[in-house]
């Protein structure tokens, strides 16, 4: 049996019939099969109610039947199967059963030798309030009530996709109108209530429910089953720490980038692969696009409003993907950040677009420690230092030279941070002809490249070719934006 | 689909904040700042305060009376209790940005 929808708790009848309370409809044999055991139960005096969902005539000759052939009864009580069988006292369930179960059904009412000459079980059918497209039409008709979203007519003439592009809810991409149908389903998605507020979602500060990030999971393209991704994605985003305020406001080309790890992205059918930061896989591409829909939409941050972006990159779109586990030589960045093996996790990190790193020579861990080194170096610009952390993300052919020597994350990041010491007469403006740089303050000392804990490390990517990838930061630590980790919920 | 059609097409759910702003008028510049209480204010970005002591330097000269504010960092709104602070002690406020 499905457990019944969230929020349906809410929805069940206030009172029930006392007594035994029987759902059933004609056209289930198992239902036809026990019409003279309901008979039998009406004659023993149990207080029998029959609800019908499809002929009111039916069962015959029993008293205390009620036509539910809208099926408003049975969706609230949240039957999923023909016959049902409640025991109910002080207006309340205490029991319920479904199929046909002799010894059950004895038990339950109190009355012996029920349907004799019939056989001992029969498992029911569906309920007519499960059957498709029966069961969306009854969310919207008793659930939907209960959405609190401003309701949008689209006019009849109005072609969909250009209606929403009208009223400036997407980010430049066709998205999926929410009905309420899908708005239904997406919230299938979560056990938490519609109404609470996961976030208060900047520029414009607005309390933000479950609801609000539903609609947007569905303009984005979302299944149901990434709802809670997307919950945990938008709940990281809005803390202090992450800044999505600075970072939706900055002239620099930074957005936020979600990172998975645990069996979450696995269930989801996330992307960790072959072009794992690229496009093509629905998970990936659609959880980051709710993210960046959710402020857009909720927060009201928009290009040319709060977002100032000179050039931006686009991945603002986008971008999200999950990080390769399995095939990784080192512990997951989850459990880096504190989190269990097992657990799911969304890292949020204010990331500029990717660039890529080649070095399809080394066979040494210290040779490509150097490479990656150079080139990480690069992040914003090379003679600018501690202003910027980074995600270097690993390929599995690169992961395996440090793989076979035997390196650790710990010792990889060791390394690099050497390496990454960078005499500051190097760095100072100036320096080499080039005006920027670091303050001339900072000539007779070293200066390390990343502030301590600013190089993430991740594993990810196809099985074929010797690069890696470099997402530079935005402004890091308390001045800008700190990685924020949280465990996504169901 | 049923229930999500209306009587003249589709039905869809809002997504935005439903935010409902309210206008509220701006206070009228000043013709002069003679006699007014002057903030500057500093929003932490590099280089800002080049400009500020430059600013100071003039609006001293001519007797202005000054209050220096700075944000803890420009990447995020200023706190209640800095615009509070500001609001309660100037008539004008001239923030900077530079870099």
């Amino acid at each position: 049996m499905s457990a019944p929808r969230p929020g349906l708790a809410e929805l069940a009848p206030d009172r029930l019939p006392d007594g035994v309370l029987a759902v059933v409809r004609r056209s289930c044999p198992t239902c036809s099969l026990v019409a003279p055991v309901l008979a039998q139960l009406a004659g023993a005096g149990v207080g029998l109610t029959v609800w019908v969902q499809d002929d009111p005539s039916f069962p015959a000759g029993v008293a205390g039947v009620v036509d539910d052939t809208g099926l408003e009864l049975s969706y609230r009580l949240g039957v999923t199967t023909v016959p049902t069988l409640v025991r109910v006292e002080g207006g309340r369930e205490v029991e319920r059963l479904e199929g046909w179960d002799r010894a059950g059904w004895e038990r339950l009412t109190g009355v012996g030798d029920l349907g004799p000459g019939l056989s001992g079980f029969s498992p029911g059918c569906g309920s007519m309030t499960v059957e498709p497209g029966v069961a969306d039409e009854l969310a919207v008709r008793f659930l939907g009530p209960a959405l609190k979203s401003r309701r949008v007519d689209l006019g009849r003439l109005e072609d969909e996709a250009e209606a929403m592009f009208a009223r400036g809810w997407t980010d430049g991409l066709p998205v999926v109108a929410p009905t309420e149908a899908r708005v239904l389903r997406m919230l299938d998605g979560t056990r938490r209530a519609p109404d609470e507020v996961v976030a208060v979602v900047p520029p414009d500060q607005v309390p933000c429910t479950v609801e609000k990030v539903a609609v947007n999971a569905v303009l984005a393209g979302c299944r149901a089953e990434y709802l809670p991704v997307v919950l945990a994605a938008v709940e990281a985003a809005c803390t202090d720490e992450f800044n999505m305020h600075g970072l939706l406001a900055t002239t620099y080309f930074s957005g936020p980038v979600v990172i998975v790890n645990g069996p979450v992205a696995l269930a989801v059918g996330m992307n960790a692969g072959l072009n794992a930061l690229g496009q093509g896989n629905r998970a990936n591409a659609t959880i980051g696009r709710a993210l960046q829909l959710v402020v857009r939409n909720v927060g009201g941050g928009r290009p040319g409003g709060v977002d100032r972006a000179t050039l931006g990159n686009p991945g603002k779109y986008t971008f999200c993907f999950a990080e390769d586990e399995a095939g990784s030589p080192w512990e997951p960045l989850s459990v880096e950040r504190g989190f269990g093996p097992g657990a799911s996790t969304v890292t949020l990190f204010a990331g500029s677009g990717v660039h890529g790193v080649v070095d399809q020579l080394s066979r040494t861990p210290e040779s490509l420690a150097r490479s990656l080194a150079l080139a990480l170096r690069a992040v914003a610009h090379p003679k600018l230092a501690l202003g910027f952390d980074v995600v270097l993300v690993v390929s599995p052919e690169h992961a395996r030279v440090f793989k076979e020597a035997g390196w650790d994350k710990a010792r990889l990041r060791a390394e690099l941070d050497g390496l990454l010491t960078v005499p500051g007469q190097e760095m100072v403006r100036g320096a080499g002809g080039v005006a920027e740089g670091v303050p001339e303050g900072f000539a007779s000392t070293s200066l390390p490249k990343f502030r301590p804990g600013g190089l993430i490390i991740v594993h990810a990517g196809g099985t074929a070719g010797l690069f890696s990838a470099i997402i530079g930061g935005w402004v890091s630590g308390p001045t800008g934006s700190e990685p924020v980790t949280r465990e996504v919920g169901s | 689909m049923r229930g999500t059609e209306g009587e003249d097409g589709r039905v869809v759910l809002d997504p935005t904040g439903e935010l409902v702003p309210q206008s509220r008028p701006r206070v009228a510049r000043p013709h002069s700042l003679d006699g007014l209480r002057v903030g500057l204010l500093d929003i932490s970005k590099p280089r800002g305060d080049v400009f500020l002591d430059r600013l100071a330097e003039r609006l001293s000269a001519r007797g202005l009376r000054l209050e220096r504010y700075r944000k803890p960092t420009f990447t995020k709104p200023a706190p209640v209790d800095l615009r509070h602070e500001i609001a309660t002690n100037c008539d004008v406020v001239i923030e900077a940005l530079a870099d």
